[in-house]
């Protein structure tokens, strides 16, 4: 099997796992219960807490364990909404965000809040510039993601961060992408609250972060005991935090060496699709883009099929059809920037990790060729595009 | 991705009668390429009204090749009349049923069918029985290119 599809989920590192191992059978302890044997429980969620906020350049007190990505947007966007309503109700996100911030601020709307959804450039930048020309007196929050998770945009979050910081508005990034994979700090990048997942990079699913900036105010969003500083109740996933925490240990030691080589694979892989397959195009910044992302549009053939006839040779990506996204319109990210609707259906999301090698890389274009031509010859589309070319 | 019965698996991966009818005596699209979905079958029909060649072309998911496959299985050897009860409910039976999400497919087939036939009965200026104007067609919604 040949894994590309990092985006949604990475493996966990046998390192990572072995951290956690001891926290099932053996140091089962509650982290808030008193005795001792408990106590080793909480220092390695103390530990896992210290190894996450030196990643992303944060002090460990600023480090709320959550169940994940989509909780840590949850709570970001709401507790803000709710602590800062008297002061305004407007939101700035971009139409490019994950589904837990868009739709978190769907619901938001129907509290009252006003949302500005920013439009992207055709790379899916969003600009500083447009952040600042949407910001009015009652702007309470600037929310735009680290890095895109479809087509891998990497954005100007520090000049978005000053921006809102010059407006006295609060600065949130959806940082689930980014995270253990390029080079971040909520101090010089201006950011107040920052959510990241594990599982995206190579620690465990189940466990998140929201890093919410000293004095900024958070409110409660699970209600019940005081862990987390009375902010985020619930027993801690002791054995999740600790893979976390071992991840983000692992990714502060080798990002620069495996953003590098990933990188340099991705560019191969681009290279020798934009070369050897027609009528083919690249989706997001070529430059400033995630080092593990390709996102392609092949022209004539729809998205599912082709990750079928990939899975079926052992290839595993994935697409933003709408067959796959389970409704009737393709990834609004591939709309936002500008794609239409029969070009968006092609799409196909092939996402490296550092175990990819430049052979699996080699075998995915051949087999990726002869499987678009395929498709080809079997679309209509395709056939009507020949014939006007005749 | 929903999960597909073997009988799917099977039309997508070796679909059967993939291609085009040189002079073909009924030609019809359906489906748009908005929606992810585009359905060009082509029939060879004989003197008797017999069905003697289908084949097809399809832009679309695993769902759409497959029902697009065994819709040209069905029709093949029956009558004009026979082909029309070639229904979304015949294909998708004889493919072991569809995920939810996919039976718009099996309708697409259906009309893909429709449009054929109409196509012949236009050419032939004949009235096929119990044959309606099929709703959808590409030429009403042109592709642009780059």
């Amino acid at each position: 099997m040949i894994y590309l599809d990092n985006a949604a989920t990475t493996r966990v590192l046998p390192e990572v796992y072995d951290a956690m191992k001891p926290y099932f059978c053996e140091n089962y302890g509650n982290p808030s219960s008193v005795y001792q044997f408990a106590g080793e429980s909480l220092q390695a969620v103390d530990l896992a807490r210290e190894q996450i906020a030196s990643l992303l350049g944060a002090e460990a007190r600023e480090i709320y364990f959550t169940a994940g990505g989509s909780e840590s947007d949850n709570w970001a966007l709401k507790a803000v909404a709710e602590t800062n309503a008297k002061k305004g109700k407007h939101i700035i996100t971009s139409k490019i965000e994950h589904h837990a911030i868009l739709h978190t601020c769907e619901w938001l709307e129907k509290q009252g809040f006003e949302v500005t959804y920013l439009d992207v450039d055709e790379k899916g930048l969003v600009s500083p510039e447009a952040v600042e020309a949407a910001i009015r007196p009652d702007t309470i929050l600037v929310s735009i993601m680290t890095a895109n998770n479809e087509i891998g945009t990497v954005e100007p979050i520090a000049e978005i961060g000053a921006v809102a910081h010059r407006h006295g508005v609060l600065f949130h990034t959806d940082a689930v992408q980014a995270v253990g994979h390029i080079p971040l700090d909520v101090r010089t990048m201006n950011i107040d609250l920052l959510s990241a997942s594990g599982h995206k990079f190579h620690g465990p699913k189940g466990v998140g972060i929201l890093y919410c900036r000293r004095g900024v105010k958070l409110s409660s969003f699970i209600h019940g005991g005081a862990q987390e500083r009375n902010r985020r109740a619930g027993t801690h996933n002791v054995p999740g935090i600790v893979g976390m925490g071992k991840a983000a240990a692992v990714a502060a030691e080798h990002m620069d060496e495996w953003g590098q080589r990933q990188a340099a694979l991705r560019d191969h892989l681009i290279e020798r699709v934009l070369a050897e397959i027609p009528y083919v195009r690249l989706n997001g910044d070529p430059q400033k883009r995630l080092p593990g992302n390709a996102n392609f549009c092949f022209r004539y053939v729809e998205g599912e099929s082709l990750l079928i006839m990939l899975d079926q040779k052992g290839i595993c990506g994935s697409s933003g059809s709408a067959c796959t996204s389970g409704s009737l319109d393709p990834s609004h990210v591939l709309l936002a920037i500008g794609l239409p609707h029969e070009i968006a259906h092609g799409s196909l999301r092939l996402t490296l990790s550092e175990d990819t090698t430049r052979e699996e890389i080699d075998y995915v274009v051949d087999e990726l060729k002869k499987i678009v031509e395929r498709l080809r010859s079997m679309s209509p589309l395709y056939e009507d595009f020949l014939r006007k070319n005749a | 991705m929903p999960a597909y019965s073997e009988k799917v698996m099977d039309h997508f991966t070796n679909p059967r009668n993939v291609g085009e009818i040189e002079d073909p005596s009924g030609v019809g699209t359906v489906g748009n390429a908005k929606c992810g979905d585009i359905m060009r079958m082509y029939l060879d029909i004989d003197d008797n009204g017999i069905i003697q060649e289908a084949k097809f072309k399809t832009f679309g998911c695993g769902a759409a090749i497959a029902t697009s496959s065994m819709a040209t299985e069905l029709v093949r050897g029956r009558t004009v009349q026979e082909a029309l009860e070639v229904t979304n409910k015949a294909v998708m039976e004889a493919l072991d049923g569809l995920p939810p999400v996919k039976v718009h497919c099996s309708l697409l087939a259906e009309e893909a069918i429709h449009a054929a036939l109409w196509d012949y009965a236009e050419r032939n200026h004949i009235e096929i029985q119990g044959l309606e104007k099929p709703k959808a067609d590409i030429s009403e919604e042109p592709i642009g290119d780059d």
